[in-house]
Parts: structure tokens; sequence; C-alpha cells
């Protein structure tokens, strides 16, 4: 059974600097971090103290509300320091690694003849659980939901994206175990999207799923329209999103019971000096690879992409469940009547500068924000970018009043920040509609819980 | 450019929150902003945006404005020296013109600006472009010979009433150029209308034949008159193809009327730009046009006088219909907002447009109050699309 959809609204975003297809090689660094700040949804309570010792899989932090969501440590070795910031809040446990990793050992899970709860309970043990998303809000799931559906996702179509198939190459009996995993979790539907305009991956395409084809235009990537296109999610409804890019990790915790968040992280932007794919652990520290492989002169080093990805220090760590490093040029320079000049190599998604005469050329951007914020003027902007039946600047307005049965009414349920990244880079009054969303969430989650 | 960021540099200390003259904050921020794209980085959501911004649309609106308000110029001093018998050239026409249009945009600029700025420092807020706007349609939908003071007193009136007491650009519920018009008209009718404001004849003896009316006023003596009166006969001789009013004349913009709405010609380009550009809404220009055109074809076919029985397109060429069509019903922010709600908002106001200028003879601006009609409607047109798509949720939710 496959379904295939178009997706005529959206915008492909051409940024100069994608991926190469060569192999950087492994990335290590002795001291790897974890954030909660990477886990929406999450109020962390801390499992370990400073200079304990941890195994990789050991939980480092859980939620302080759902104790069965943990997040765990991707190496060995001891809790070197815990960064807080204003408030106490906690933003990083620090690792120091071990020369050689040790794993906690969870013990393999035999899939064909667990129960539903034996199969939560290793994945949310081995720290993969924390890989699943969970719909409405956008947060980290916790296994104890049965969800309605689930929905992985293998199409990545977002700026300067990676190639899947060769990010998954090798790793085809952990992507299947994982995929079998996720059947067992939900008594609907485990439904898999992928790309039509590159060759469909066998692994992902087992009797036990739903395919289902998109092409078109990002955000053909992004699931929440995957899930608007199938099945949108309904008031009450839960689904549960994964990446595919994720179900290795999920597979080997499953095979072995060992938590191994490693990525081919694919590596770009015009700032990278070498682009390609380096192999990394997640919350490895990044200072050493980035001062060798990015031009880190007035540079912003992005986790993930430049629509969704989160910005990250040159002397960072690799954020959680991101698998693309992105490095452009910080836009921290004025421009004399930017504003009224012809704007021939200006990027712009309509054709208010000129330079819509080049549809097809890839730009180098940087981060100015080309304008101050400003009130909702224009109209029927941002309709463009999200191909949802919905209305997005009625339900943002919701938002900001803090309307919670209006924004029910039209239909936050279906959205999570990452939708509206797009119409957000569309903006014309620079207002930060990613933020706006994700506040919009929390209220109503808190009001719900 | 170093010597102008180093002007605004060394200015800033004076009007920052403890400067001597604070006031003048907005003023500078507004002027700095406008010099400079400031250099501020994205620093939630989205790394990269879009270059366009508010200044961007609001400048792409001014520059499809240029051909009317061009032409708009040219043909004040074309009328005047025609009124008064004197030959001119392109030139003289010009500057006749410029003369007269030149003082009604600085004035209206200041007054409108002022008002903003005032309202900026008293809020806190940066000065927002909508006025940029504004500032320049006032003046293209005035009739040439309004004092300067009524200009002034109505744009202050729009500024206020109209808009900073909703909030400022983007909470407006009228259109602010439309309000400052209807208020001129109401408060000061002898100056909005008859014949003797649309045509300077300053400096002259007036040439005999000579009518300073507009094609709308010797329409509205019509009426009353049924069809094929012999009394009406000299006046609809003017429409003919022969006539001042010709359909040619009209769409041409070879015509007295408010300084910019004469030439449909020209306002259709500036509206293909603003269409091609994506700025202005081509869905509410075509039901707006459509919407007219329905009435005005309604009109013909049960016409009980001269009015009624014009061609509908001919009708459409006159009076204010074109120029509200492309820049009156088109703010985003005073139109409906949903993409269906653009449909009826522009169709409904083209429609009441035509149907108050035929209908009620005292008001041949008919299209200035069916838009702000509409505008006052709109949010109810918004209201029961949004509905319909929360209907169509609960109808999922109900099924699933």
């Amino acid at each position: 059974m496959s379904q295939s959809f178009k997706i005529r609204k959206g915008y492909d975003l051409k940024l100069v600097g994608a991926a190469a297809q060569t192999d950087m090689g492994a990335v290590s660094a002795s001291t790897y971090a974890v954030s909660p700040l990477d886990f929406p949804g999450i109020t962390p309570k801390l499992a370990v103290k400073a200079g304990a010792q941890v195994k990789a899989g050991d939980t480092l932090f859980f939620d302080k509300d759902r104790p069965e969501v943990k997040i765990c440590s991707p190496v060995s070795g001891e809790v070197a320091e815990v960064k807080r910031g204003a408030k106490r809040k906690i933003l990083a446990v620090v690792v120091l690694a071990d020369s050689d990793v040790t794993y906690a050992d969870h013990g393999a899970l035999d899939v064909t003849k667990a129960e539903r709860a034996a199969v939560a309970e290793h994945l949310a043990n081995t720290g993969v659980g924390a890989l699943i998303t969970s719909r409405p809000y956008g947060v980290v799931a916790s296994m104890t939901e049965e969800p309605r559906d689930i929905f992985v996702n293998a199409v990545q179509s977002g700026p300067l994206a990676g190639d899947l198939a060769y990010q998954l190459a090798g790793k085809e009996a952990e992507v299947a175990a994982a995929l079998k995993a996720l059947t067992a979790l939900t008594t609907g539907k485990v439904y898999v999207s992928q790309a039509d305009d590159v060759a469909a991956l066998d692994c992902l395409s087992g009797e036990e799923v739903v395919n289902a084809t998109f092409s078109g235009k990002h955000p053909k990537g992004l699931v929440g329209t995957q899930i608007a296109q199938i099945a949108p999610i309904n008031k009450g409804d839960v689904v549960w999103t994964v990446n595919a890019i994720d179900l290795p990790v999920i597979g080997r915790a499953v095979l072995s019971g060992q938590y191994v968040p490693e990525y081919k992280v694919a590596v770009t932007g015009s700032k990278a000096i070498n682009t390609g794919y380096a192999t990394m652990l997640q919350g490895v520290s990044l200072a050493a690879f980035n001062s060798a492989n990015i031009n880190l002169d007035n540079t912003r080093v992005i986790a993930g992409d430049v629509l969704t990805g989160t910005k990250i220090d040159a002397e960072g760590f690799m954020a959680f469940g991101k698998s693309q490093i992105t490095a452009i040029p910080e836009g921290n320079q004025t421009e004399f009547f930017g504003w009224v000049l012809p704007g021939f190599g200006k990027f712009s998604t309509n054709r208010a500068f000129w330079s819509w005469l080049f549809p097809n050329r890839a730009y180098d951007l940087d981060t100015n924000m080309h304008g101050e914020e400003r009130a909702f003027v224009v109209t029927g902007e941002y309709d463009k970018f999200i191909p949802m039946d919905i209305f997005p600047q009625q339900l943002l307005r919701a938002i900001l009043i803090r309307d919670i049965e209006k924004m029910e009414k039209l239909g936050i349920y279906e959205i999570v920040p990452e939708d509206f990244a797009l119409a957000e880079v569309a903006c014309t009054s620079k207002l930060p509609l990613q933020q706006i969303v994700r506040d919009g969430l929390n209220d109503l989650r808190k009001e719900m819980m | 450019m170093k010597f102008v960021q180093n002007i605004f540099d060394q200015t800033r200390p004076l009007v920052e929150k403890d400067g001597k003259r604070n006031i003048l904050y907005p003023l500078h921020n507004a002027l700095e902003t406008m010099a400079f794209v400031p250099d501020h980085t994205a620093h939630s959501g989205a790394h990269v945006r879009d270059a366009i911004d508010l200044k961007r649309t609001m400048v792409t609106v001014i520059f499809a404005m240029v051909p009317a308000l061009l032409f708009g110029m040219w043909n004040i001093g074309r009328l005047h020296y025609g009124a008064i018998g004197l030959e001119s050239t392109l030139i003289e026409n010009f500057l006749f013109g410029a003369l007269k249009l030149l003082p009604l945009i600085t004035v209206t600029y200041a007054a409108g600006l002022g008002v903003e700025i005032f309202f900026s420092w008293k809020r806190n807020h940066p000065v927002n472009e909508g006025f940029l706007v504004s500032g320049l349609l006032i003046p293209l939908i005035m009739p040439v010979d309004i004092p300067l003071w009524m200009v002034a007193v109505s744009t202050i009136f729009a500024v206020l009433i109209g808009k900073e007491v909703f909030g400022g650009t983007g909470m407006n519920l009228l259109n602010p150029a439309l309000t400052a018009r209807a208020f001129a008209f109401f408060a000061y009718p002898t100056w909005m209308s008859g014949d003797q404001v649309w045509i300077n004849t300053s400096g002259g003896d007036i040439v005999d034949g000579y009518s300073g009316a507009t094609a709308m006023g010797d329409l509205a003596t019509t009426v009353g008159q049924g069809l094929g009166n012999p009394a009406t006969e000299t006046v609809m001789a003017q429409f003919g193809p022969e006539g001042t009013y010709s359909l040619m004349n009209a769409f041409l913009g070879l015509i007295p009327g408010s300084i910019g709405e004469t030439s449909a010609l020209l306002i259709l380009l500036g509206g293909l730009f603003l269409v091609f550009k994506g700025v202005g809404s081509w869905r509410i220009m075509l039901s707006f046009f459509v919407g007219g055109l329905v009435m005005a074809g309604i009109f013909n076919v049960f016409a009980v006088n001269e009015f009624m029985a014009l061609n509908p397109i001919h009708q459409l060429m006159l009076g204010g219909f074109m120029f509200g069509m492309v820049f009156m019903a088109t703010d985003p922010v005073s139109a409906a907002q949903t993409e269906t709600g653009k449909y009826i908002y522009g169709f409904l106001a083209g429609f009441f447009g035509i149907m108050i200028r035929v209908f009620n003879p005292a008001y041949p601006e008919g299209i200035m109050l069916a838009i702000l009609f509409m505008n006052v409607m709109a949010p109810l047109i918004d209201h029961y699309v949004v509905e319909a798509n929360i209907k169509r949720r609960e109808k999922r939710l109900a099924n699933a």
C-alpha cells in the first residue's frame, strides 16, 4: 500500500554549501554535553551529580512531570559539570569521556515476542525514547502514552539537507529493527514518508508499515506537512513522529540494548571550509572540529538547518536530534538604503526585489533580519508556505491574545513551530513566528495538564 | 556612507532616553533605519530572512503610484491653462501642477508624520511605514484647490482617529487615506464637490463654455430626468465619442477630478505592477472590477435615467473607481484578510460603490463610502470564512 502526495505550497530555499559526498571521518572529543534545552516539553531533574561515573546509556536527567522520559549519556565517563544559568536553570550536563566507552547493558529486545509495554519500557530505559516526538505540542514523547499512529519521516528537503541514503548506508538491520519496534508501540499504523526525487530505501519499505511518497516543494520534508496530508491530527489525538535518520539509534538499542546516538552529520554552509559527512556522537564537543573545518570569522554555526536549527557556539557541543551542521556568515552589517535599491542579488520569496529574474540562483545568505519587527500588515503571506488547511495569521493572533479556545478551533493541535519556519523567513513584519507557536503550545499544554 | 552614519551616531545621545531631545527619538530612529537597513541578526527561529520588509512593501506601492501622480500633476496644469484659455507646453503644465501638488504632499506628510512621531514617542515604539503610502494617497484624492489647512486637519483626523486610537499601523479598521477624504468631504463639502474646486482658474479670465464640473457632477444632474429627456442631451453629449468625458478621455484621464484618480490607464499600470510584485492583491482588484461591472450592468439593463444607462465600462472609468480598486481597497490592513474573503470584500466594494454613486447623486464619490463600509464589514466576512474552516475541523473530529 502506498500513497503519493504533491506539495504545491512551499519554497525550496537554495543555498550554497551543500555537503559533498565525502567522508570526513569520525569526530571524537574529551568532553560531551547534553542540554535540556534541546528537549522541548521537559522540566529537567538531574539523575546524577557532578563527579559521578556514568556509562553510555545511563540517565543524566529526566522529566520532573514524566519520570519515564529519560535523557541518557552518549558516552561513559565522569560527570564533569552541570552548567546552570539564571535561576539555576540547567543549561547542560558535561561528561568527561573515558578513552574506551563502556555501555550500560539494557539487554537485547526480541520485538517479535515482546508485549507493547515491554517495548515501551526498553525504549525509555535505553534513552532512545527521547528521539520520538509527540504531537500535539511537539514535545519529547512519553513511552507510556499510546499514540494513534506513528509517522516516520524519511524526506530530507530542508535547506542543504544531507543525503539520507548515504547517511543510513550500512545500518539497514538497525532501521528494520526500529521499524518493528515502532509497529509494536501503536495499535494504529506506522507511516513511512519518502521523497519521490530520490531512490526509495528498501529498509524503510517493510511490510508492517504504510508507505507514502512526497513530491513538490519544501516543507514536504516536515512531518507536520505529511501528517496533514495522510491523516490530520484531531483534538484528543496523540501521534508520534520519528525522523528516519534516528532509526539506527533506536534499532541498535533494540538489537543490543546499547545507546549509541551516532550520526553521519552533513557539514554544510558557505562558511564550511570542508563540506561532507562527519561521523559523530550527539553532544560531542565541536571545538576542534569547527576550528579545522569551518571558517569561524564572523560565522554562525547552526546545529541543524537554517530554518529550524539551533545556534551553537564555535566551542559548543553538537545539539541533540540534529544530523546537520550549517555554517553561514553573521549578517551584523548595515546596508545603505537597502530597501530602495533594485536588489538584483537579494534573496526574496516574492518579486519585490529584482532578483526574481534569477529563480534558480543559490544564495550565500547571512543572518541579517533585513528590517525591523512590525505588526501584522501584509496578509495571505504565510498561507503560501504552509500546506495545511489552517489560517496561519488568525491562529497566530489567537496565540498572541492567549485565547485557548480559539487556538484549538483554528487547529493548533496540527502544528509545531517548525511548520511555521518558512513563513517566518518570508514574513514582511519580521515576527518571531516559531517562538509564538512554541509559546502557544506551551500555554495550551500547561492548561491541559 | 560613513559620514551619514557619523551624523546619526553623533546625534544619538541627544535623543536617547535621558537626552534633551528625547521626543525626537522616533524621528531619529526612523531616519536612521531608512538610511541604513539595521545590522540586527536573527536571534530566534529561522536563521535567515527574506530581504523584504515593510519599507520595501510600502515603497513598492509608492512606485506604483508615481505614474498616476505625474499624470495628475500634468493634468492640473493642462486643465488650468485650458480653462483660462492659454496655450501651454508640457513643461509648463508640469510646473504649474507641481506648484499646486507639492505643497499638498508636503503638508500631508508633515501633519501625518507629526502625529505618528508623537504617538511613537508616547507609546515607545518605532515609527511605522504605513503613513509613507497614506501620505501620498491623501493628496491624490483631493481636489486641486482645497486649502492646505483642510488637508492638514483631515490628515490629522485620519491618523489620529482612523489609525492611532486603534493602536497604529496594522491595527486600524478603516483605510486612513479614505478616512481623511471622508472627513474632508463631510466637514468641508463646498470644497470637496461642485464645479469650483477641480480646476484651478486663478490668474486669468475663464474662457467661454468652460465648465469646472466633473463627470460625476454632470451625471448627477441627469438623475430624475428620465431616459431620453431632451434636457439632458447637452450633458450626455459630453459622454459621447466626441465629448469631454468620452470613454477614451476617461480612460486616458484627460478629465477633471481628484488629482490622481483620473487616468484609468496609468492607475491600471500601477495595479499591474503591484500585482506582479506580489504587493497588491489581484483577488481584490479583480473582484472589485467585476463587482462594479455587475452593478453597472444591472443599472444599464434596468435604466430609468441617463446615469444608469451609461455604458458599464465607461461607468467604471469615471470618478474614483479605478483608483479605489487599485490603491484603496487593496490596503491589506483594512481589507479582508483571508484569501476567500478578499473575493467577497472586493466584489461588494465595487458593487456598492457604483450603487451609492448612482442612487445618491449627492455622494458622487460612492466608491470612497463603499470601501469604507466594506472596511467595517471585512472582519465579518473573515469571521465567516474562518468559521467555515473551524466547521471543517469539527466535522473531521466528529467523523474520526
